[in-house]
């Protein structure tokens, strides 16, 4: 038993690492434009994809892989936010950016059914097949090298929001939009990067998720679900709690898993609703949220 | 505008009455008409794919104006939906199986279904009417989900093999009847209910919580009680509406009872033809569900009108956010404020009626008394 629940643990933490850099992204959107980007799950099984496509057809490594991965994706978030986000007006914004990304993710999704089919697909390359011994456990090295980058992009990340100009001028814009522009921030440039870099992570999100889980077009509907539970949770735009709530979730739902696994997913939510129960921010949520 | 001139004398005068006299006559000479219609429908075209199309597009026209009550009214936008309609249903197909009833007397399963929605919707809307805005639509994601999963694992679901209806031993040229009268019966209420709170005090008083919760609550709405009442009404139709969807499609299985884009599908409905107006998700229903029927058979490929809903989705949002209703009806001011305008140069008023005539004329309708 003890055993058990220590690997369970230790799943939780290093899947949630993954889980934790997708959340970001979406809270980073939220942040600073108040738009909640649904699409943000079936976005991560594009990126799967681009990187299954690229691994079967150029024989490219996984990781070499994300070097294409990761423009591309950037450049999918821009084009969104600038394409539809940024014709968003008015007083029920937030609630028009929920449907209006809703219908990318159908259409995302249909385009990829239409595609590569219904059938499953699973990434593959050599550290998804063969096993560490880590604490006693043997896991795919996927686990501990996506874990590795999960943690070294949401590092840097930080780094770029708390230690540099454009760091300073997106917070300033999370903060308030109107004092950032009166003072000389470009909010429309920050906007459209701030999108940009929160679609970007589903690149590595996409191909971690890709190698540890097979994955089909609809996959998208599963980790939306989820995403959005753990940043609600973790308090929407907070950054800090979107990976508290990551690693939390993931752990609750691998402990339960030994128990039982077809109730796991179900505790996931269950989670959220309780915690909502008790502090409808969110975790870490600031009080501007509840005050809207 | 400042300061009036010339007495626009008995013209002028008129003019803006004229929306009110004219308006309910037509509107209620159109009601009548499309319910007459709407009635012989059936009898007309016999057709069994016309049939069958008509009955899906009155259950979503249905679910629609359910959706609005809540939704629309409130602007609390609610993507769970589909967990009222999928409660129905299954709570139909459960019921149906363990009483072993068939024939026509499973109808009267129906009301069960509502019962199991209103039940479900309390708790529901106790949790998630706490937080706002997107949270709250967030919120209804996620209990959707947990739904959906619930349908997936529980065992009296019958889990992803799903159940199925008791079997109608009815002639299949009018097979579809039935079922049409039903959706009517339920559409057509659900829109005169529709009708009957947006004029009550009730309606006032959700439409006061969409404006400006905080506000309304200073002004002594119990906001959570309102916000509840109007959930677990429009809950209760789903649940009807999802009894009737079962019996219709004969079998319900977990991805199909709780499907989001029955959520998509609603909201869209309402959105396109105005949110919060009482004809707009019906105009929206009769709209877009026989479009959609269409597009599937066209291309005999459910990916393709997938893209085109989404696409014809974001259209909607981007260029008609209020809806075709509300444009309707800044359209037609507009119109009659220029033929009051020739009207009046014509008529050899002097200069200054024109500009004090179009104010009132334009606020009436798209203004203070529609919104």
């Amino acid at each position: 038993m003890g055993r058990e629940l220590y690997r369970a643990i230790a799943d939780g933490i290093l899947g949630g690492g993954v889980y934790a850099l997708m959340a970001v992204g979406l809270t980073l959107i939220f942040g600073v434009l108040d738009i909640i980007n649904i699409a943000q799950g079936v976005l991560v099984v594009l990126a799967a994809y681009l990187s299954s496509v690229l691994s079967v057809h150029l024989h490219l490594d996984l990781f070499a892989g994300l070097l294409i991965t990761i423009p591309a994706m950037f450049i999918a978030g821009v084009a969104i936010q600038w394409l539809f986000m940024r014709r968003l007006r008015g007083r029920e914004r937030t609630s028009m950016s929920l449907l209006a990304s809703y219908a990318v993710m159908i259409i995302i999704e249909g385009v990829l059914y239409l595609g590569f089919g219904p059938d499953y697909v699973a990434l593959n390359a050599w550290y998804v097949t063969s096993t560490v011994r880590v604490f006693g456990f043997y896991l795919p090295y996927i686990y501990l090298f996506g874990f590795a980058l999960a943690v070294l992009l949401v590092a840097g990340l930080y780094l770029a929001l708390y230690r540099t100009k454009f760091g300073r001028s997106l917070r300033a814009t999370m903060q308030d939009q109107v004092a950032a522009r009166l003072i000389g921030i470009d909010v429309n440039r920050v906007a459209a990067l701030a999108f940009g870099i929160g679609v970007a992570v589903t690149a590595v999100g996409g191909m971690v998720f890709g190698a540890t889980n097979a994955f089909n077009p609809n996959s998208g509907y599963d980790l939306i679900s989820r995403l959005l539970a753990i940043i609600i949770l973790g308090g929407l735009g907070s950054i800090g709690g979107a990976l508290a709530a990551a690693v939390f979730m993931t752990t609750v739902e691998a402990v339960v898993n030994i128990w039982s696994p077809t109730w796991s997913v179900v505790v996931f939510y269950a989670a959220l609703v309780v915690v909502l129960t008790f502090r409808p921010a969110g975790l870490f949520g600031r009080r501007a949220v509840r005050a809207q | 505008m400042s300061a009036p001139p010339a007495p626009p004398g008995a013209r002028a005068g008129a003019a803006p009455r004229r929306p009110d006299a004219a308006w309910p006559a037509l509107r209620w000479g159109l009601v009548a008409a499309l319910l007459a219609f709407a009635a012989v429908f059936p009898l007309v075209f016999t057709s069994e794919l016309v049939t069958q199309i008509a009955v899906d597009t009155l259950i979503f026209a249905g679910a629609a104006a359910a959706w609005n009550i809540f939704s629309g009214y409130s602007g609390y936008i609610s993507l769970g939906h589909a967990v009222f309609f999928g409660a129905g249903a299954y709570t139909a197909a459960v019921a149906a199986q363990d009483w072993q009833i068939s024939g026509a007397a499973e109808f009267l399963l129906m009301p069960v279904g509502a019962a199991v929605a209103a039940l479900i919707a309390v708790p529901f809307g106790l949790v998630a009417l706490r937080v706002r805005r997107h949270t709250f639509v967030v919120i209804t994601i996620a209990v959707f989900f947990i739904f959906q999963l619930m349908a997936y694992n529980l065992s009296v679901t019958g889990g992803s093999v799903g159940i199925n209806a008791p079997f109608l031993g009815w002639a299949p040229q009018t097979y579809n009847n039935p079922f049409y009268y039903l959706a009517l019966i339920i559409a057509a209420g659900t829109t005169a209910l529709s009708w009957l709170i947006r004029r009550s005090r009730f309606g006032l008083q959700l439409r006061a919580i969409r404006d400006d919760e905080d506000r309304a609550r200073g002004l002594g709405v119990r906001a959570m009680r309102v916000k509840l009442a109007a959930f677990v009404i429009s809950a209760v139709v789903m649940g009807l509406i999802g009894a009737l969807w079962f019996f219709f499609i004969v079998q319900v299985l977990p991805q199909y009872g709780f499907n989001p884009l029955v959520d998509l599908s609603i909201a869209l409905m309402a959105f396109l033809g105005g949110l919060g107006r009482v004809a707009g998700p019906v105009l929206g229903a009769l709209l877009l569900e026989p479009g959609q029927q269409y597009l599937t058979l066209h291309y005999s490929n459910s990916y393709v009108s997938e893209i085109i809903l989404g696409a014809l989705f974001l259209l909607v949002i981007l260029f008609l956010p209020r809806g075709i209703l509300p444009f309707a009806e800044e359209q037609i001011t507009a119109w009659r404020g220029r033929r009051a305008d020739q009207g009046g140069r014509f008529s050899g008023t002097e200069p200054g009626g024109r500009p004090q005539q179009r104010a009132p004329a334009a606020g009436t309708p798209g203004g203070g008394a529609a919104r």
